[in-house]
């Protein structure tokens, strides 16, 4: 009770409040050496300082008061913000199809936190009915909140049960589903949810934003709805992403969950499909499908859910100069698998032959992937490629790094047999590895460039 | 009985003190800083050229109090495009909402914690980034990062103190380029960059004082020497409200000299909107029992010979009609001069329902001017409208013109209930017309991006020790040094008022002449292309050290000034200094006998018939004279001698003096 009167507050901070008989929530006039100011005091954030205390003045602004210049606070009141979504019900028509939207953490559908002063998330359909009412004209909607991590946090335990719940939601018989996730590494989930649910009737939909739903200039409504539009009536039952597609708010793009990367800390069009194309385009009016090799959604409720998972996994980001003694610790932790992100076509320096000759040999799976993420690794070109196979090193053909790192886990969950690890790992299940790349699979445009500028220099009206 | 107002000319200060008028103000002003506010782009860099342009919309947020804004709800209705012109020199992806922010410019906190203690508030410890949000597109995020540094200051005027409510720091936002229909378009250019905000209370007592107080806040801005002037550098928002009326915000006035008339007008727009009010009233009329009805009448206007709505229905639009139930005659009444009631319900129309090509709506009260008689019967009957209730038509899609029906409603029962809150655009005719819901403290945000920034008091005493003495206190000093007008306004805003300072109180120079030097003279040369920055203080108050001790005349002051600026600006390369300058123009003043020599000479080689007059033949001679003397003699001394020479007449020659 005494914490919540002064939450957030600290030391001095904390000592002033005390002194002068007042908490958080008080309406104040503060006393200090640089003269009067009136306000309503608020929590303050655990991370700032414990030499302020926090106003909110009656012009919206907040602003800090030092402790150590306040002589008196005078209490005139008490007022408790209550933070609402404007909470309705959601409607439910039978026409429409029913969509689960799974909660993960993340920042689709949030709001404000006082004491870290950050984004936290608000998922009921009523509160996401308030706040994005656009999602009622596509489904019924019913969210759950598996859990509440920010992206980074997430893990085999989350993986888990997010393949679980959604073999429970397809035996319902949802007619999609869309799940909310921390855009960091929403590439992992994906491509993870992609080898422990396979062959599902109906579209698993990862969506997230890169801007907070909390600032008018979000992408997280239009990113939902879009999401909620591809799960409620798509045709596309795998695991995809849907995410904003070009600078503007125009349409998302959905990407193949094992063949998508976040490539940009903040830009909201984030998500890239890598070393092919993306499978649609969406916006609220339709989907346009780029390809048409896709799987169909499905009217039976059949779903394979294989959530073998082992941790003692590593990708290893090679670098020139790298010494054996690396991957000798890594070997002797006691891991099973490395994945290398090895330079060019899938290369690392003789000094670490000796390592690697050691790490088979105590029977670890290391399999290569290229840090130029866009094609082939290739090691039969140079001689060095041919020496580190022979070591007993598996090319993974065009596998991201990120995608051979999860797909060896789930590999490894399952069997420790040389051969069979090497035939899961190199059995595409979902474009994870393709036989071609085609023209267009690679475009880092260049500005500057007259035909690029050109390009950019005017929208479509 | 409300108020009917008196021409502009008229109104005294009995007049508006009876009406309760109130009235504040909110200055905009950009600072003279290296890179923008959060990000590191350029400050100051505009161009309309433009190398991409990306389309956003906004979608309103909750507050952090929980609630919507009311602005908020506006602009929502609206459903704008957002396109943004992007130039490579002056936007990154900050300003776009790609990139988180950077720590605020440094120079830029300086420069308003400078002014907060011009403005004797009351200083924050603390500074937190607040998100004020503009569903406009006006800004990309849909907010604008702000902050204020300190509240319940004063400054001076009349005897009385003007409260100052509050200094804020803030982004500059985009400036707009066209807003047609449900398509906006802004250039990017001067978004981000820096702005400090100085929010009076409304203490201001009639139109004038207004103005008087925000050439006050110009001044003492300027005086810091850290605010960019010139056009678009700043922007007064002007509060008005009058008794029974509600606070309204004029937005955006370039200069200050059009606030007086925008005032009076807003004003007199108030006490009309409260005349209709007590009208409405009077026919029994609240906004409760207000009584409304709209339809699609596209096909009983179909033979309009009214072309606006002829060519609407030629395109396929629809015609929509809503009546308003007992408001015959109201919407002719004058609100402001030339403005009648019925404006208000156009404008709203033009703004929320995107209804943009004007015009865009007519209405009964206007019956000759519009559709004839019969169309309106027509209307009037299919409508079951009666002649005391007044018809308003709107034009344009399906969505757009039940929006403007249900616009045309919302404002008649503003009408029923008084003065909206609005925040309204200055025209150019001295009037004011709706640019938006005003918002309350609802849209403010903490913003989470950045962490509260502590203000260390050293820093503050730092900055305290080289503020600038207050610029009214300057002025009265340079008044009762005997300076014109003109002059103490030019020098106490220049650059070079500590090096006057030094002139005047180190030298003992004659103030005038110092002032005319440091600030006219210094102009001239920057028009005649020279660059006065080259001068350091040190080398003037070389200069003037040189007159002092006789060994320049004053006319040699301005000379050898320029001689070294001509030197610095035209040969880069050449190190010249102001002793080499003093020393090759042979600066050693004449004395008499040698100045009469000169004037001897030059009247002995004076060719007689070329002048008529004694008054040109001496102006001659002055020409050749102080070209010839420059810097060495006085220019009255040599007049005299002149007039002498020829023939008396000295009192000719006097003109040449204080020519400095
Ligand atoms: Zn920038």
């Amino acid at each position: 009770m005494s914490d919540k009167r002064f939450q957030g507050y600290r030391g001095a901070g904390k000592a002033v409040l005390e002194r002068c008989g007042v908490g958080v929530w008080s309406e104040v006039d503060v006393e200090s050496s640089s003269g009067r100011f009136t306000g309503l005091i608020l929590p303050r954030s655990e991370t700032s300082d414990d030499k302020h205390v926090v106003l909110k003045l009656e012009n919206g602004y907040n602003v800090g008061i030092a402790a150590d210049s306040i002589s008196n606070i005078t209490e005139h009141g008490r007022r408790e913000a209550h933070y609402k979504i404007p909470e309705k019900e959601f409607p439910s028509d039978p026409a429409k199809p029913h969509v689960t939207l799974f909660g993960t953490g993340g920042t689709i559908a949030s709001r404000l936190d006082y004491r870290t002063g950050a984004v936290i998330p608000a998922f009921s359909p009523g509160e996401l009915y308030g706040s994005v009412p656009e999602l009622a004209d596509l489904c019924n909607l019913r969210t759950e909140k598996l859990y509440g991590v920010f992206s980074e946090n997430m893990g085999p335990q989350q993986y888990i049960r997010l393949a679980e719940s959604i073999g429970e939601e397809i035996a319902k018989g949802v007619d999609g589903i869309v799940i909310g996730h921390g855009t960091d590494t929403m590439h992992h989930t994906s491509a993870i949810l992609t080898f422990m649910v396979q062959d599902s009737p109906i579209p698993i939909v990862m969506v997230g934003s890169q801007r907070s739903s909390d600032r008018p200039s979000s992408d997280a409504a239009i990113n939902l709805i879009n999401a909620v539009k591809t799960a409620a009536e798509g045709d596309i039952a795998e695991v995809v992403v849907c995410m904003f597609g070009p600078t503007s708010d125009q349409y998302c793009l959905l990407h193949r969950g094992t063949r998508v990367r976040k490539m940009h800390s903040s830009y909201r069009s984030t998500f890239r499909t890598i070393g092919d194309i993306p499978l649609a385009m969406v916006d609220q009016e339709k989907i346009t499908h780029l390809r048409d090799d896709y799987k169909r959604r499905r009217s039976d409720r059949s779903v394979k859910i294989n959530t073998a998972f082992d941790e003692m996994v590593t990708i290893l980001y090679y670098y020139p100069g790298m010494r054996p003694d690396v991957l000798d610790a890594i070997v002797d932790k006691g891991y099973r698998g490395v994945v290398i992100a090895g330079t060019g076509l899938g290369h690392v320096n003789k000094l670490v032959y000796p390592a690697l000759k050691r790490a088979v040999e105590k029977g670890v799976h290391i399999y290569m992937t290229v840090q130029t993420l866009w094609g082939y690794v290739q090691m039969y070109v140079y001689e060095t490629g041919r020496e580190i196979m022979e070591l007993g090193v598996v090319p993974a053909s065009n596998m991201l790094p990120e995608v051979a790192y999860m797909k060896l886990c789930w590999a490894l969950g399952q069997t420790d047999d040389r051969d069979e690890v090497r035939r899961i790992m190199l059995t595409p299940i979902a474009d994870e590895t393709t036989e071609r790349e085609p023209y267009n699979g690679y475009l880092i445009y260049q500005g500057a460039i007259p035909e690029v500028q050109e390009f950019l220099r005017t929208i479509k009206r | 009985m409300p108020f009917r107002f008196k021409p502009f000319h008229l109104m005294t200060p009995e007049d508006y003190a009876g009406i309760g008028f109130r009235c504040g103000l909110e200055v905009h002003r950009q600072l003279i800083t290296r890179t923008k506010l959060f990000c590191r782009c350029p400050a100051g860099l505009y161009s309309k050229d433009y190398d991409a342009e990306i389309l956003r919309h906004m979608r309103p947020t909750l507050s952090e109090l929980g609630e919507y804004d009311g602005t908020a709800l506006m602009e929502k209705k609206t459903r704008k495009n957002i396109y943004y012109r992007v130039h490579h020199g002056t936007v990154c992806t900050y300003e776009f909402d790609d990139t988180p922010p950077f720590f605020m410019a440094d120079d830029a906190l300086d420069a308003a914690i400078e002014l907060a203690l011009l403005l004797r508030l009351n200083l924050v410890s603390e500074l937190h980034i607040a998100r004020k949000q503009y569903l406009d597109g006006s800004i990309p995020t849909g907010f604008q990062r702000t902050t204020i540094l300190g509240v319940n200051g004063w400054i001076p005027y009349k005897g009385r103190k003007i409260g100052i409510r509050q200094l804020g720091l803030e982004e500059d936002a985009c400036r707009e380029v066209s807003d047609i229909g449900h398509d906006r378009v802004y250039l990017t250019d001067r978004l981000g960059m820096p702005l400090v905000e100085p929010v009076t209370e409304p203490d201001m007592r009639t139109p004038q004082e207004a103005a008087d107080v925000a050439q006050i806040i110009r001044k003492l801005c300027r005086s810091t020497g850290k605010v960019r002037t010139g056009i678009g550098t700043v922007r007064q928002d002007v509060n008005v409200s009058v008794k029974g009326g509600t606070r309204v915000e004029i937005k955006g006035v370039p200069q200050i000299w059009r606030i007086p008339r925008l005032v009076y007008s807003e004003a007199r727009r108030q006490c009309a909107l409260l005349y209709i009010r007590d009208e409405l009233r009077r026919r029994g009329i609240t906004p409760d029992s207000l009584k409304h009805r709209a339809d699609e009448v596209t096909r009983i206007v179909a033979k309009t010979r009214y072309q606006p709505l002829r060519a609407a229905i030629g395109q396929g639009l629809r015609v929509k009609c809503v009546v308003l139930k007992g408001f015959a005659g109201l919407l002719n009444e004058e609100t402001q001069e030339h403005t009648a009631f019925a404006k208000e319900f156009s404008d709203r129309v033009r703004v929320i329902a995107c209804l943009t090509h004007l015009p865009n709506m007519v209405h009964s009260d206007t019956a000759s001017e519009s559709l004839y008689g019969r169309d309106w019967q027509k209307l009037g009957r299919r409508m079951s409208a009666g002649p005391n209730d007044a018809l308003i038509l709107v034009w344009g899609n399906e969505v757009d013109t039940e929006t403007a029906c249900q616009e045309v409603v919302i404002r008649a029962r503003e009408a029923a209930t008084g003065v909206p809150s609005d925040t309204r655009q200055a025209l150019k005719d001295g009037t004011n017309g709706f640019e938006r819901v005003l918002p309350g403290a609802d849209r403010m945000y903490p913003d989470t991006d950045l962490p509260p920034l502590a203000i260390p008091q050293d820093r503050v005493e730092r900055i305290r020790k080289r503020l600038p003495e207050f610029v009214w206190d300057r002025e009265a000093r340079y008044r009762a040094m005997g300076l014109s007008d003109e002059m103490v306004e030019t020098l106490s805003l220049s650059p070079r008022v500590k090096l006057f300072s030094r002139l005047v109180d180190e030298l003992g120079t004659d103030p005038t002449f110092a002032a005319v030097v440091t600030c006219q003279r210094m102009k001239a040369f920057r028009r005649s292309g020279l660059n006065p920055e080259l001068l350091g203080d040190d080398e003037v108050v070389e200069v003037f050290k040189a007159y002092a001790h006789g060994r320049l005349a004053r006319e040699g002051v301005v000379k050898v000034l320029r001689r070294t600026l001509e030197t610095r600006t035209r040969q880069p390369d050449r190190e010249v200094m102001v002793a080499d300058v003093l020393q090759a123009l042979n600066a050693k003043p004449l004395s008499d006998e040698e100045m009469a020599a000169h004037v001897k000479a030059a009247v002995d080689r004076l060719d007689d018939d070329r002048f008529s007059t004694l008054a040109q033949r001496h102006r001659h001679l002055m020409g050749v004279l102080m070209n010839d003397l420059a810097g060495r003699a006085d220019g009255g001394r040599v007049a005299q001698m002149v007039a002498e020479t020829l023939g008396g007449h000295g009192d000719c020659g006097a003109s040449v003096e204080g020519r400095a």
